[in-house]
């Protein structure tokens, strides 16, 4: 290193630590933001993460019984001591009322248990000791059973990969292997596809419908400009509910459209319009319109109108001046439009439970009903794990494809 | 649960609760009560919070939900609860209960429970009301509409869409109930798989044919906008439309019925007041106000005598509509409702 170098690096390190508390003055405005973005964003995040694989419920209730499971073979009813301490268990349980969540957790894995286990808990309190394996026996065969005794002892974990299966349509066989569910009961992989095949449609339209648009409101004289803005951007203040409403007006079977349909005779009877694929798109795609017309506009503005003109002077014609000069330039705002729309449309929830029909709810519909109806938070949580990593997984592909500095999100 | 459980909890019950922290105070002259607003509540405001406000000076400070255990469940998580009693239907009784979210209830402070129709105490619950899901139809458009619950699924003798509840609860008890199956063998037979298949290969028979909502009021839409020539709905939502000057009808052959509860969240801050509204609200002569607004029966038995004849008529508990009924069996779906939920969801999507 010559000194000429080091004198360099000290300049630069001087001019470094110049600056360093006007640095340290903007980081500090932008401290309220980062601590709002943890307590609002990550710690959800992480929160979901726990959810969907804690498993809090046998180990908690039955500590007893899974000391004496350690040593159960696996193959026939466990013994004695197995029933004795689960006896002991369920007499607590029974005073802390938390013998249901037990119930309610083991019948995830196997229906009935709920009132199996509530059942063998009033009877251990009114039961005058033991033996008790005879007793639970007499309850229901299924407490003899390896098969429910294996799942008591594999959900005695601290974690379970339940939830995360039960999402992707697998399950735990009795012996610990990974295998499909029954086909009446595998239903989360056909809702994650159609997920992401309606926002992959609704993607598509909200393109090929926004793109001339965007390219109109650059080139219109500054007043019709104005009032086309407003047309995109009023439909974006209105509420997505009252939006969403009005489809239902416009769509249903006694709706204006089969109204004006059918006065002009182009059918001769009400098409099916609300409840069907063909309405939730339709409604999605006119409410996310204006999310990839913005960011393509914002590109289309930058984009020197002389450029077009240049391209044609030098010979190109008017098609091949737009799509070799103009149009790769506005891939920018094309992908980072489309990218927001098909991320925004994956958590679509009000315009599918309204407009669509039972093909078309998507995965939000139904980590909802695992939050309100069932309490079943570790199936909503890994449901939203799965949409997580699904998202994440399109975005970065998005990244490979287009590369970083293609996406112009503001 | 444990401490780290309920730790990580906090998170999210923290930021559900934040809104109630603004309101909540604590007065000994004024109730909180949670209810299922719309028609419901305000017949329940009309005959019980205004009269026990008047009679009692006490206030009812009304909050509305839509029936969404989970609401309940972080509001007591968050160790703050803000409501004292929450009106809540049969399966979030029992989900409740079992969980221990709802505290117990002293019968002795409120009556005899031998005055209440069979299954509409608990230990955590008062039963409140009756409702019954029944199939209903626009008598302006289908004079001579259907007699029984069959002609739901014969699409010869009536064609058009179905209205139909969207969760195989209710729907499938009317599918064995209209394949020939007994009111009092219908569990037995949806306890075996066999069962469960005959339910759906009868739903099958008119699958195309189904339009399904999913909120109560949707029921009477789809008749008024003749989106169905008929469905399954809950019956006061079928009375308050005929309100509106329609003219549906309801078969009240193999109704199903079903009742709702007082209730008092854990943690309630005046446990006295709770059980003392509750105790007023369930009355014989407040019960039997409420009929006055929505037609849905009163759960005593020693309410019967304050009824007036003209309103009984519409009540799913009178005795000439009480001829063929199934009462819906929540414990049932407790056990089995999250397998055979899975299945119908792959069904419908078949």
């Amino acid at each position: 290193m010559t000194a000429v170098d080091i004198d360099r690096i000290n300049i630069f390190m001087a001019v470094r630590r110049a600056a360093r508390p006007a640095r340290r003055s903007a980081f500090s405005l932008a401290l309220p933001l980062l601590a709002f973005l943890a307590v609002a964003f990550v710690a959800p995040i992480l929160y979901l993460l726990v959810t969907a694989v804690a498993n809090p419920e046998t180990r908690e209730v039955l500590p007893r019984t899974l000391v004496a499971l350690q040593d159960w073979d696996g193959k026939s009813a466990p013994d004695e001591r197995v029933y004795a301490a689960l006896a002991e268990d369920l007499k607590v349980a029974k005073d802390n009322s938390t013998a249901a969540l037990l119930g309610k957790r083991l019948n995830y894995e196997i229906s009935g248990m709920r009132s199996r286990v509530l059942a063998a808990a009033r009877m251990v309190e009114k039961s005058d000791g033991g033996p008790y394996k005879e007793k639970f026996v007499q309850l229901g065969q299924e407490w003899a059973s390896p098969e429910t005794w294996a799942v008591i002892r594999r959900d005695g974990a601290s974690f379970t990969p339940y939830y995360l299966l039960t999402a992707l349509d697998l399950r735990q066989a009795p012996d610990g292997s990974i295998e499909r569910v029954h086909g009446d009961q595998a239903i989360f992989l056909d809702v994650l596809g159609r997920t992401l095949f309606v926002a992959g449609l609704v993607t598509l339209f909200t393109l090929l419908l926004g793109y001339p648009v965007a390219y109109v409101l650059t080139i219109a004289p500054k007043a019709i400009a104005g009032i086309m803005m407003l047309m995109v951007l009023l439909p974006l203040w209105t509420s997505l509910l009252v939006r969403t409403t009005a489809w239902v007006v416009l769509l249903q079977s006694d709706g204006i459209i089969n109204d004006i349909l059918l006065g002009l005779h182009l059918t001769s009877e009400k098409l099916q319009l609300i409840f069907t694929r063909f309405g939730t798109v339709t409604a999605m795609t006119h409410i996310q319109l204006p999310f990839t017309i913005l960011p393509i506009y914002s590109v289309m503005r930058a984009i020197p109108a002389t450029q077009l003109r240049a391209a044609r002077s030098l010979g190109a014609g008017p098609s091949s001046a737009f799509w070799r000069v103009y149009a790769p330039q506005t891939l920018p705002g094309v992908v980072a439009g489309c990218l927001m729309t098909f991320i925004l449309s994956l958590g679509y929830y009000i315009t599918p439970a309204l407009v669509g029909g039972p093909r078309d709810q998507m995965v939000s519909n139904f980590i909802s009903v695992y939050i309100n109806r069932d309490l079943n938070w570790g199936l909503a949580a890994s449901l939203g794990v799965v949409l997580l990593v699904v998202t994440l997984a399109i975005y970065l592909l998005f990244l490979r494809l287009v590369g970083a500095d293609k996406i112009k999100l503001g | 649960m444990g401490n780290r459980f309920r730790g990580s909890m906090l998170a999210l019950s923290l930021v559900a609760s934040l809104p109630m922290f603004a309101t909540s105070a604590l007065a000994l002259d004024k109730l909180s009560v949670m209810s299922f607003g719309g028609a419901y509540q305000e017949a329940q405001r009309k005959a019980v919070f205004e009269t026990y406000a008047s009679s009692m000076g006490i206030k009812i400070d009304e909050q509305e939900y839509g029936g969404e255990i989970a609401k309940i469940k972080a509001m007591i998580e968050s160790g703050n609860t803000t409501v004292d009693v929450v009106d809540v239907d049969a399966p979030t009784l029992l989900q409740g209960c079992d969980e221990g979210i709802f505290e117990k209830i002293d019968w002795s402070a409120i009556g005899p429970k031998e005055d209440w129709i069979a299954g509409t105490t608990s230990e955590c619950g008062v039963g409140t009301i009756v409702y019954a899901t029944t199939l209903a139809y626009d008598g302006a458009k289908l004079p001579d509409g259907p007699k029984t619950i069959k002609d739901l699924f014969d699409t010869k003798k009536f064609p058009g869409k179905r209205g139909l509840w969207k969760n195989p609860a209710t729907n499938l008890e009317f599918a064995l109930l209209a394949d020939g199956v007994p009111a009092d063998k219908v569990y037995e037979t949806l306890s075996t798989p066999a069962g469960v298949d005959r339910a759906f290969a009868k739903l099958d028979t008119i699958k195309d044919s189904i339009v399904w909502w999913e909120a109560g009021a949707q029921a009477p839409q789809l008749l008024a906008s003749g989106e169905v020539v008929m469905t399954t709905a809950w019956n006061g939502r079928i009375y308050n439309a005929n309100k509106e000057s329609k003219d549906f009808r309801i078969v009240w052959d193999n109704q199903i019925l079903d009742s709702n509860y007082w209730v008092i969240p854990k943690g309630a801050k005046n446990p006295a007041g709770s059980l003392a509204f509750i105790k007023y609200a369930v009355e014989p002569k407040v019960l039997a106000g409420i009929i006055k607004y929505i037609p849905y029966g009163p759960v005593r038995k020693s309410s019967a005598q304050f009824v007036a004849p003209e309103d009984a008529k519409n009540l799913p508990t009178s005795p000439q509509n009480l001829t063929v009924s199934l009462t819906l069996d929540n414990a049932f779906w407790a056990d089995n409702g999250d397998e055979i939920r899975k299945r119908f969801t792959t069904w419908l999507a078949k």
